[in-house]
Parts: structure tokens; C-alpha cells; sequence
């Protein structure tokens, strides 16, 4: 890609985020086209992070875990919906993953977990997430019960109008009393440590920057 | 010896080993009785004295061989008696430490050799001859092993055979038995005294009155209940560590006529207590009135309806009452026989001694098995949660074991004068209270069983459900110690802290927003430093995430409330680190977009000063805060407008002012300025702690003109005014006290009118307020017009009626007030109109010295000022006598003070000739080798008044006063020069003491002196050397004439 064309690219992004500065959009831009490697341009192919790969990312750099928050995770960077994220989300989506405001992110989580988008977090998919987050009692009847007493709790904590399923407003109400119920979920954004440790190294060289695919 | 007495004394263990006899008021009064018993044998029988046992009565004696003497025969080892039986054995035979006795008359020879040792001996013989009687009759009398029927044997006896041996062995079988009937009925009176109440009796009282509750006019009470519903074992209804005081029960009762009454029921009787608490769970457990001897007479005594419908009830039941107290002997009867059962070589039997003793042999033990009620408690309502929670005690008991090693480890290491330091004032400071877990029998309430899951889910669950866990945790009431406690019980504590130590962010905020709340309970601070929390949180403080730094600082600040903890906090670098956050307080470097979960770092440093206001109450923190460059942050942190900033900055400040170093370096980085501004905020506490520290601060001069300067004394005066807060106040009163210490000071306080309000402050305050009132009264008395303006309010009277106090400070400050005030003839005419003197007088006696010393003082001005000041001292029954021997303390202070004071006596001729016949010179020359010139100054104006009477001026020089006093005019002080030479001008007039003043080079000093420009000591000074030489002179004329 030219320098002027990547100049130009650059300046869109930059006008179109609200987070980051010319620099950090320079970076960023440029890690995005490391990752993605040097694929001959084809008019019309899109360019961007498969599933895949993205994963293998918030994996690697971000210190996720979860297969199905990680999909969720890359559902919500790939706002079109293409199977891939293009440099353009991939800009939008870290400037929340790095700088975005708890409004920012409460939406962005509540999208994560409202695991088939009807606006409503249910209690299926309260369990569906839950359902790894207890060690398994060997004396435990049936192993399933802690986890929907665990989706009890959280009802109760967090569902303030008492339909049973979490609207965006119950959660933006237990998030704003408690942040630390904004990955009620499970995480679904970098942990500091390891947000820090990559803005270190992107902002300082993003030529230098690796991780091993 | 006594047959049955074996039964009814008490013993222990019985059948198993030796026994031994309890040490028992019983056991010692029988011990007693029977002592008595056998001495008087000899006199009494003696032909039954001579009677040889069948069997010799060994024991082992602590008696020594040469204690014996004429009678017997002594060796180094062994002691035989010289009374022999017919086959030549000696009576009595010692081998050390075995004695064997084989007759009455020694029997009563040893106990009269034993003297003191008597009660051991007797006790030693009867523990080892458990059945005495068999050993000195023989086998037909004993009495142990049968029913009863020794009267019938005995007759029997005497039938059969005839001759005198027999006749004598039934005599002495007689006596024993006499003696028998004796210690019984004797014992039986004993008992009697001591009937203690039991569980069931006060079981039944309080079932019977609750027959007799309900609504209704005619029921005694309105309702009558336990505190709680289990009853362990022993029939106590008092959790296990309340049972050791003798608490069997409490009830909560609601009479018609007054309020509801919590009463405790001991095995002492019943009494009133402290109430059920805020929270409803605990019970107060201090006594708040008088015992009574049961429920029935306390409730009559607190309510009237109750012994009115009582009465009315009246006979019905007093029957019932009759009824079932006889019923409880019944009960423990049948357990003690249980018991007894198994140890069957103490054949038991059934006599009436027995029956009544049983139930106050039955002792109330706090029943041991408590803890394993509550494992069966939860086996009954939660099967399946018992494994886990088995699981989490044996972890529990594991981690505090290990945590309590590490702690000693720990402490191993440290450096030892460190550990001295530390221990030496931990106790007093640190009353660990005793540690209870949450009560067993109490029904558990239901937050226990829902926090006890949650515990399980933080234990068992990731990141994500540990979260979610801690969230709803913290959903409870944290402030309440029934949750406070649930949380340590079910094994809380251990996980909330292991959550410190990984990385996840997130848990390490909940669990600390969690360990911040329930480490306002005093217990649970202790279980957070015993399970090793601290240093943990300690190491937080370096986290990169403020939102973390500030709640551990603030769970430190929580924590670190006594010593163990704030010394845990200093060895682990807290001290250094909290200083640190300190200074995020002013970096302008605030990241322009402060990330999630994070706050400001004004918040950062307020969390810091809160944690330092914590642990700065321990000296070597206070050190550790200054090395670490904490004072100049604490300067410029007070120069924000935060109250609650500065409120925990002013505690630090406050805290530390005690240290001397402190005080120079608040001095030098002009904090002064800002505690004077501060003092005008809205926020009482902010007020309080600026107070006290300038309070801490004024014992210096400069700082004193400093809070002046800055305009701070206005301030002081008008908050003098607002009486409601007690502690601003005390605060407020202390820094005017000390303020007031400069006189420029006072004339501000004047002007504010501060005086008056003081005075009127002299009444109905507290004690800590009253110090300082009266100190700085004390102070603002040195001026006249303050003298004038404090008589006029009518300030005298309180302050005189204020030496009739026992506290001591308060006495040091009134003594000193009252003593400013006698320098005014007016005044002192009210004070002893009011009989002052002679309550300063009698504080001469007070045990302290700086009381002595405060009274000595004030009584010169007093004497001074007084019409007929001898008449009145002379007055003082014994009075002269007590000063004069206060010459013999070895407190410096007390001292001077009394030397003043007799200065001030002697000025009455009468007065010094009945001060010499105490002996006043003599005492007076003794002290006459002193450095301290204020001593010297007040000693040497002592002598010189003393010299005007009668032979004293050649005693002085007799005990050898004269040549000390000399010396004395080498000192830099002009105050010891002029009552020096004052003292050598009297002395001077006798022959010897020229000589001896001439000898130790007094001439020269005394012509320097007279070159002085203060006119008295010039003249006394000129005084002096004239006698001397005129003296001279004479002895001249005398050996050339």
C-alpha cells in the first residue's frame, strides 16, 4: 500500500474516532496491516482478521479465554457482519477495548452477552455463559444446580424491574452501582495488565510489535 | 479416722490412681475438725491414747527429722519414738520421707510437732489411709466396705470377749463414731450455707412464671422468655465461654409496669445486664445492678405489678414453687450415681450427706462439645452442604495454625530489641477481646446459611463467579456483626484474603470493598492480621490501579487499629508506601483519560493519610512516617480544602505532634498557618483534631506567637462558646491552655473576652475539659487583671471546691490556678473564707508528687496573703509536722516547693519555733548538697528564715550546711546569689560559720557579689563580709592584746 493512500486512510479514521489521535490511528493501522500480512491487493476482496485469527489475538494479547465470549467478542468488532474484521473495525473496536467510556462499554457488553440479540440477557443465557464458572463438586447431586442458584444471585442482584431477564436498562442500573458487574458475564475486555502492555508496545514501535499466529 | 467423713469429704478421680482430697472450704473445715479431734486425744483419753493400731498409719511426711526433739531418738534420716510397744517397736517411726504412726499419742505428739503443717499432714494421712479405721481396729470395723451396722458389731464384740485390750478398742470404736456424728452435722451446716442456684431450678421458676404470663390484668408479667432456644447438656442455656463465669441462662422479661428487663441467671443468683445490643444478636453481658438470690425476688424489686399480682396469686403459687424446688435434687442425683458407677473401687453409699451434697458437687462445667453442635446443626438442616463445610473447618483450623506459625516465625526474625520494644507495651494497650464465634445454639440466621454459599461459590467458581459472588455479598448488611461474623465462621475470611494474592483485578476489588466494610469489628481485624492480610494488602499499595491502592489503604487504615497490626503494617513497608500515595495527591500529570474502575488521585492520597492517621498511633510508625518524608506531603496535603481530606491529614499531624521532632518540623513547614485556617471550617472533627494539634504543638514558644500571628486565638475563643461536642472542646480548652502560657496571648484572650467563658466553663463539664479550663485559668492568673476579672466573675468558689478532686492533673492545675489567684489579698480572703488552705493542705498528702509539689507552691501565696497567717497555720492540726517531714522527699520538685513554703511558714515566729522542734534544720542542711539551682534558690531562702530563731544559726552550721552553701555562689543564677548571701548574712552572725565560710574562699565571691548592681544582694552580700571581718578582727586584737 502507498504512503499516500495509507495517509489518506488514516485521516478518515482519525476524523471517525473519537479516542484516538492521528499517532495512535497511524499505529494502529499499521499493526492491523503486520497482522493481516502484505496480501497482494485485489480490488474487491476484502482485507481483514478472520475469525480466526481474531481470536487468536484476543487470545494471545488480551488474555481471553472463553471460546464463546471470544466469538461474541468478534461479533462485535465485525459490525457488517462479513466474517472478517476490516481495518476501519478493527480501529473502532480497540478504541473501545482501549479508551472507551463505561457508556461505551456497558453497550458493547450487554451486545455480548445478550447472546441472540432480542435486547434481553434470559436466564438460559445467563446459564449458557455461567455454566463453566463453578468448579464441579464430585458430592454435588446434580452438578447443574450451583449454576442457575449462581443465576439466581444474579437476578436478584441486577434485575431491577423483576421480569426475570435482563433488559439493557436493569443492567446499565446494576453496572452504574457496581462496575465491577459490567463483565457480569464473563470478560469481554482486556484486563488492565495486558491493555497496558500492549498500548506500550503499539504506541511506541508497531513495527516491532509480535505475537506468535 | 472418720468413717463415713471418708464419704462426705470430697474427693476426686475417685478410684482411679491415688486419690486426693480436693482443696474444698468443706474438705478443710472437716481437715479441721478432725485435727482438733485427735490432738485433744492425748488429754482427753489418755489410756486410749496408748493403744497400739493393729496396723501402723504410714504416709508420706514433708515434716524433717530434726523437727522432733525430746521423746524421740534423731538421726540424720530417721526419727523412732522412745514410747515403745510390748514387743519394744517404737510408736512412731520416720524414715524420710515415710512415717508410720501406730498410736493415738503420737498421732497427736506429731500434729503438735507438725504446727503449721498440720492441715498437709492430716491430709497426707487420711489421702493415704483411705480407710483409717480398719488400719487402727482392725478388719471387723470397717466401715467402708458394708452397710451400716457398726453399733450391733461392736455390741457383739463386747459380748464375746472381755478382756481389756477389747474394752479399750470399743472405747476408741465409741469415740470414732462420736466424732463421725459430729463431722456430719457439721458438715450438713456447712452445706447449708452455700446453696448456689442450678439450671433447673431456675429451669422451673421460669416455667412456672410463664404459667403465669400473658395479657391481662391479672398475670404477673406481660411475657417471660429465653434469650435463646438450645439447651446444652448441663441444662445451660449461656453460649460455652459465658458458662465459665457461672451463667447458666438469660431471659428476656416484659413486666406490665416498666420496661423490658434482661436478666442473666448465675449460679451467684440472678442480676440485671447490659441488655440486648443494637443488632439484636448479642446479649451485654456486664452486670448493671445488684445479684438477687433468684428471679422471683428480682422481678419483684423491679416491678411493682409483679408483686402485687403476685400477691394475689399468692398461694397457688407459692405451693408450685415448693413443689418443684425440692424436685431439682432429684435429677443430678441419679447422674451423680451414673458417674460415680464406673468408678466402682469407691463403694458408694447412699446416705443423706450424699443427697444433699450432690447437686452443688455437680459444677456447672461449660459444656465442651459445642462445637461439635454446630457440625450436627448443620447435618440437620442442610445434608448436602455438610461435607464442604467439614471441608472448610478442618481448611480453617489447618490455615490458622499455619498462619500462627508463620506469624511467630515472623516475629523470630525481627530484630530483637525491636520485639522488646513491641511486647513490652502490647498489653497494655492491646486487650485482645475474648475471641467468640457465633453462637452455637442460637438459631443461625438465615444470612449464615445464604453467606455460606456464597463463600462456596467464591471458593469453588473463576474469576466470573467469584465476582458475581463478591457482588452479592456485599449486598448484605456488612455493618452488621452477625454477617461480620458469618462471613469468618464459614471460612470467608481465608478466601476474601487468598483473592488478594492472585492477579485478577477485579475479585482483589471486591474482596477488599468487602474486607473494608466487616473490618470495622474489632474481632475480625484481629483474624485479618492472624491470617496474615496485611502484608498482602501491603503490597497492593504498589498496584498500578488506584481504585485498589486506595481500598487497601483504606482496609489498612481500618485494620491497623491496635499494635499487633500497625507493627504488622511498619515490618512489611506499609509505612513507606502509604507515604507514597501521599504524593500522588499534587502530580499534575492526571492521565487524560483515566481508564475504568479508576478514581483520583486526590482520593488515592486521602486514602493514605487515612491509613497513616491509623497506624501513626504507635511511636516508631510516628518515626517511620518522618524518615519517610511523610511530614512535608502532610504540609502541602493541608493546604487543600477537602474536609475529608484534612481531617485524616490534621489526625496524622495530631497524633504525631507528641513526638518532640514532629513539633520542630510542623514549626518548620509552617503548618501552623493552615491548622490556625482550618480551625475556622464548618466540620467539628476537622475543628477537634486542628485543636489538638496545636494543643500538642503550643508547649513551644514560638509556636505560640505563631498561632497568634496567624490570627488563630480568635477562632479558639469563639468555639469556646460551643459546649454540645465535648471532645472539641477538650481540645479547644487544651490549645488555649497552652496558648495561653505566653502573655501576649492572654491579653488577646481578654480582649475576646475568652476569660469569662472560661470561668463560666468551670461546672458541670467533663474532666478532660476541666484539665484544660482550669490550666489555662491557671495561666491567665499569672496577670492581675486576669486575677481581678476571674474574683469578679465568681470564678474562686468552683475552683476551690475543684481541689476536693482525685484526678490528678486536674489537682496539678487547680492547685496552680488557685495559687495564682491567693496572690490577690481579696481573693484570698474568699479562698479562705472557703476553706482552701487547708484543702491545699491537705493535698501536701496526696500520694503524687507533682500534686505535693502544685500544693506547696500554691500555699506560699497563700500564707503570704492571709490576715493572721500564723493563726491559721498553726490551726492545721499536725499540719507543721506533715511539711516539715515532706523535707524528706527525694522528688526535687516537692523539694523546692516545700522550701518555699517553709520560707514562708518561719516569717511567724510561733510557727518557726514549732518547725525547729520538728527538726526542720536538720533536714534542711541534708539537702544542702544539691546542684539543681532552683532547689538552691528556695533552700537558701529556707535557711536564711531559719536562722532567726533561737540556736538554729549554729546548728545549721553544726549539720554542716554552711560549707555546701558557699559553693553555691559559683552559680549562674542571680535568684541563688541573692538568697545565698541572704542565708551566709544570717549565718554569719555565729563565730564558727565565719570560719568555716572564710575557709571554703567565701570572701572573694561575696566582694564580687557586693559589686552587684541589685541593691539586697549587695547589701547582704557587704553584711556578711563585715561579720567576718569583725571576727577577724577580734581574733587579732585578742592574740596581740
Amino acid at each position: 500500500m502507498n504512503r499516500k493512500k495509507l495517509q489518506k486512510l488514516t485521516d478518515t479514521l482519525t476524523k471517525n474516532c473519537r479516542h484516538f489521535n492521528t499517532y495512535e490511528v497511524n499505529c494502529l493501522v499499521s499493526l492491523f496491516y503486520t497482522l493481516v500480512g502484505d496480501v497482494a491487493e485485489r480490488p474487491g476482496a476484502v482485507t481483514g482478521l478472520d475469525r480466526n485469527a481474531f481470536r487468536n489475538i484476543l487470545h494471545m494479547t488480551f488474555g481471553m479465554t472463553d471460546d464463546m465470549i471470544m466469538d461474541r467478542v468478534f461479533r462485535g468488532f465485525d459490525k457488517d457482519n462479513d466474517g472478517c474484521v476490516n481495518v476501519a473495525e478493527w480501529i473502532s473496536g480497540l478504541s473501545l477495548f482501549l479508551r472507551g467510556s463505561l457508556e461505551e462499554k456497558m453497550k458493547y457488553c450487554f451486545e455480548v452477552f445478550d447472546l441472540n440479540g432480542d435486547g434481553f440477557i434470559s436466564k438460559e443465557e445467563m446459564f449458557h455463559m455461567l455454566k463453566n464458572s463453578l468448579l464441579k463438586q464430585p458430592s454435588e447431586e446434580d452438578p447443574d444446580e450451583g449454576i442457575k442458584d449462581l443465576v439466581e444471585i444474579t437476578l436478584k442482584k441486577m434485575d431491577h424491574d423483576h421480569d426475570g431477564k435482563l433488559s439493557f436498562a436493569d443492567y446499565e442500573q446494576a453496572v452504574r452501582e457496581e462496575t465491577l458487574l459490567l463483565e457480569a458475564f464473563g470478560p469481554c475486555l482486556p484486563d488492565p495488565k495486558s491493555q497496558m502492555e500492549f498500548e506500550a508496545q503499539v504506541f511506541k514501535d508497531p513495527h516491532e510489535f509480535s505475537y506468535d499466529m | 479416722m472418720g468413717v463415713t467423713l471418708t464419704k462426705s469429704a470430697q474427693w476426686t478421680a475417685a478410684g482411679r490412681g491415688p486419690a486426693t482430697l480436693e482443696v474444698t472450704p468443706l474438705n478443710e473445715a472437716i481437715l479441721q475438725e478432725i485435727i482438733v479431734f485427735v490432738e485433744s486425744f492425748l488429754y482427753m483419753y489418755p489410756r486410749e491414747a496408748k493403744f497400739v493400731f493393729v496396723e501402723p498409719l504410714g504416709w508420706k511426711t514433708s515434716l524433717e527429722p530434726l523437727a522432733f526433739g525430746s521423746g524421740y531418738v534423731v538421726s540424720e534420716k530417721t526419727v523412732k519414738s522412745e514410747e515403745v510397744d510390748k514387743n519394744g517397736e517404737p510408736l512412731l517411726f520416720l524414715s524420710v520421707p515415710q512415717i508410720k504412726v501406730r498410736s493415738f499419742g503420737q498421732l497427736s505428739c506429731l500434729l503438735y510437732i507438725a504446727k503449721d503443717k498440720k492441715l498437709k499432714e492430716a491430709q497426707a494421712c487420711l489421702e493415704a489411709n483411705r480407710d483409717p479405721v480398719v488400719k487402727i481396729l482392725g478388719s471387723d470395723y470397717s466401715t467402708t466396705k458394708r452397710e451400716d451396722s457398726s453399733a450391733l458389731r461392736i455390741l457383739d464384740k463386747i459380748i464375746k470377749d472381755d478382756d481389756p485390750e477389747h474394752e479399750i478398742k470399743t472405747n476408741i470404736a465409741m469415740l470414732i463414731q462420736q466424732m463421725d456424728m459430729h463431722l456430719l452435722n457439721y458438715s450438713l451446716k456447712h452445706i447449708s450455707l452455700e446453696i448456689r442456684l442450678n439450671p433447673s431450678a431456675i429451669k422451673n421458676d421460669v416455667e412456672l412464671l410463664q404459667r403465669y404470663s400473658g395479657k391481662g390484668e391479672q398475670t404477673v408479667l406481660e411475657s417471660i422468655e429465653y434469650t435463646s432456644d438450645y439447651e446444652f447438656s448441663n441444662g445451660c442455656r449461656a453460649p460455652p465461654w459465658r458458662q465459665i463465669h457461672g451463667e447458666m441462662c438469660y431471659v428476656l422479661v416484659k413486666p406490665h409496669d416498666v420496661e423490658a428487663l434482661c436478666i442473666t441467671c448465675s449460679t451467684e443468683g440472678v442480676f440485671l445486664n447490659g441488655g440486648k445490643t443494637d443488632d439484636a444478636t448479642e446479649i451485654n453481658y456486664e452486670r448493671k445492678g445488684k445479684i438477687y438470690k433468684d428471679l422471683i425476688t428480682i422481678l419483684r424489686e423491679k416491678s411493682a405489678t409483679f408483686s402485687k399480682n403476685m400477691a394475689k396469686q399468692g398461694n397457688t403459687f407459692n405451693e408450685e414453687q415448693q413443689k418443684e424446688t425440692f424436685q431439682p435434687d432429684e435429677a443430678p442425683k441419679k447422674e451423680e450415681v451414673t458417674t460415680k458407677a464406673d468408678a466402682e473401687k469407691s463403694t458408694l453409699q447412699m446416705n443423706p450427706i450424699n443427697f444433699v451434697r450432690n447437686p452443688i458437687g455437680k459444677r456447672l462445667e461449660p459444656s465442651l462439645n459445642w462445637k461439635s453442635t454446630v457440625d450436627l446443626k448443620d447435618h440437620r438442616s442442610s445434608g448436602r452442604d455438610t461435607q464442604e463445610e467439614k471441608h472448610a473447618r478442618i481448611e480453617k483450623g489447618r490455615s490458622s495454625v499455619v498462619s500462627g506459625r508463620m506469624q511467630s516465625a515472623r516475629k523470630a526474625a525481627d530484630k530483637p530489641e525491636e520485639i522488646l520494644s513491641e511486647s513490652s507495651s502490647e498489653s497494655e494497650e492491646d486487650e485482645e477481646p475474648p475471641d467468640h464465634r457465633q453462637e452455637a445454639n442460637a438459631d443461625l440466621p438465615s444470612e449464615y446459611w445464604q453467606i455460606q454459599k456464597l463463600v462456596k461459590y467464591l471458593k469453588g467458581g473463576n474469576q466470573t463467579a467469584t465476582v458475581i459472588a463478591l457482588c452479592s455479598m456485599r449486598d448484605f448488611n456488612l455493618a452488621q456483626e452477625t454477617c461480620q461474623l458469618a462471613i469468618r465462621d464459614v471460612g470467608g475470611l481465608e478466601v476474601l484474603i487468598n483473592l488478594l494474592d492472585t492477579d485478577e483485578v477485579k475479585c482483589k476489588i471486591g474482596s477488599l470493598k468487602i474486607l473494608k466494610e466487616i473490618s470495622h469489628n474489632p474481632q475480625i481485624r484481629r483474624n485479618i492480621v492472624d491470617l496474615g492480610g496485611l502484608p498482602i494488602m501491603v503490597n497492593i499499595l504498589d498496584s498500578p490501579n488506584k481504585n485498589l491502592k486506595c481500598l487497601a489503604a483504606e482496609t489498612i487504615a481500618n485494620v491497623a487499629k491496635f499494635r499487633r497490626a500497625r507493627q504488622a503494617v511498619r515490618q512489611h513497608g506499609g509505612i513507606t508506601k502509604l507515604v507514597a500515595l501521599l504524593d500522588c495527591g499534587q502530580s499534575p500529570s492526571e492521565p487524560p483519560q483515566p481508564s475504568l474502575y479508576e478514581t483520583r488521585d486526590v482520593e488515592v492520597a486521602r486514602c493514605g493519610a487515612q491509613a497513616l492517621w491509623s497506624c501513626s498511633k504507635s511511636y516508631a510508625n510516628k518515626e517511620a512516617i518522618r524518615k519517610a518524608g511523610g511530614i512535608p506531603l502532610l504540609a502541602r496535603l493541608l493546604k487543600t480544602s477537602h474536609e475529608d481530606m484534612l481531617i485524616p491529614v490534621v489526625g496524622t499531624l495530631q497524633e504525631c505532634a507528641s513526638e518532640e521532632n514532629y513539633r520542630a518540623a510542623i514549626k518548620a513547614e509552617r503548618i501552623i498557618e493552615n491548622l490556625v485556617k482550618n480551625l475556622n471550617s464548618a466540620n467539628e472533627q476537622l475543628q477537634e483534631h486542628c485543636a489538638m494539634a496545636i494543643y500538642q504543638c503550643a508547649e513551644d514558644e514560638e509556636t505560640r506567637d505563631l498561632v497568634r500571628l496567624h490570627g488563630g486565638l480568635k477562632p479558639l475563643a469563639s468555639l469556646l462558646g460551643k459546649t454540645d461536642n465535648k471532645e472539641r472542646l477538650a481540645a479547644v480548652t487544651g490549645a488555649i491552655w497552652k496558648c495561653s502560657i505566653s502573655k501576649e496571648n492572654v491579653t488577646k484572650f481578654r480582649e475576646y473576652r475568652a476569660i469569662e467563658t472560661l470561668v463560666g466553663l468551670l461546672s458541670d463539664q467533663p474532666e478532660e475539659v476541666l484539665v484544660n479550663v482550669v490550666g489555662a485559668l491557671g495561666e491567665c492568673c499569672q496577670e492581675y487583671e486576669n486575677r481581678v476579672l476571674v474574683r469578679k466573675c465568681g470564678g474562686i468558689q468552683p475552683l476551690v471546691s475543684l481541689l476536693v478532686g482525685i484526678n490528678q492533673s486536674l489537682l496539678v492545675n487547680v492547685t496552680k490556678a488557685v495559687g495564682a489567684c491567693a496572690v490577690e489579698p481579696e481573693s484570698m480572703m474568699i479562698i479562705d473564707r472557703l476553706d482552701g488552705v487547708r484543702l491545699l493542705w491537705s493535698l501536701l498528702k496526696n500520694p503524687h508528687p507533682d500534686v505535693k509539689a502544685s500544693a506547696a507552691w500554691a500555699l506560699c501565696p497563700c500564707i503570704e496573703n492571709a490576715k493572721d497567717a500564723g493563726e491559721m497555720v498553726r490551726s492545721f492540726v499536725g499540719g507543721l509536722e506533715l511539711v516539715v517531714n515532706l523535707l524528706k522527699s527525694d522528688n526535687k520538685e516537692v523539694l523546692a516547693s516545700v522550701c518555699a513554703a517553709i520560707t514562708n511558714i518561719a516569717k511567724d515566729q510561733e510557727n518557726l519555733a514549732v518547725i525547729t522542734d520538728h527538726g526542720v534544720v536538720p533536714l534542711l542542711s541534708k539537702l544542702a548538697n544539691t546542684n539543681n539551682d532552683k532547689l538552691r534558690h528556695h533552700l537558701a531562702e529556707a535557711i536564711a528564715r531559719c536562722c532567726m530563731w533561737g540556736r538554729n544559726r549554729v546548728a545549721f552550721g553544726e549539720y554542716k550546711a554552711v560549707a555546701p552553701l558557699v559553693r553555691y555562689l559559683k552559680s549562674d543564677d542571680t535568684n541563688v546569689h541573692r538568697a545565698t548571701t541572704q542565708a551566709l548574712y544570717q549565718l554569719s552572725e555565729d563565730a564558727n560559720n565565719c570560719i568555716t565560710m572564710h575557709e571554703n574562699g567565701a570572701v572573694k565571691l561575696l566582694l564580687d557579689m557586693v559589686g552587684s548592681p541589685d541593691q539586697s544582694l549587695q547589701e547582704a552580700a557587704a553584711g556578711c563580709i563585715s561579720n567576718i571581718r569583725r571576727l577577724a578582727l577580734a581574733t587579732e586584737k585578742a592574740r596581740y592584746a
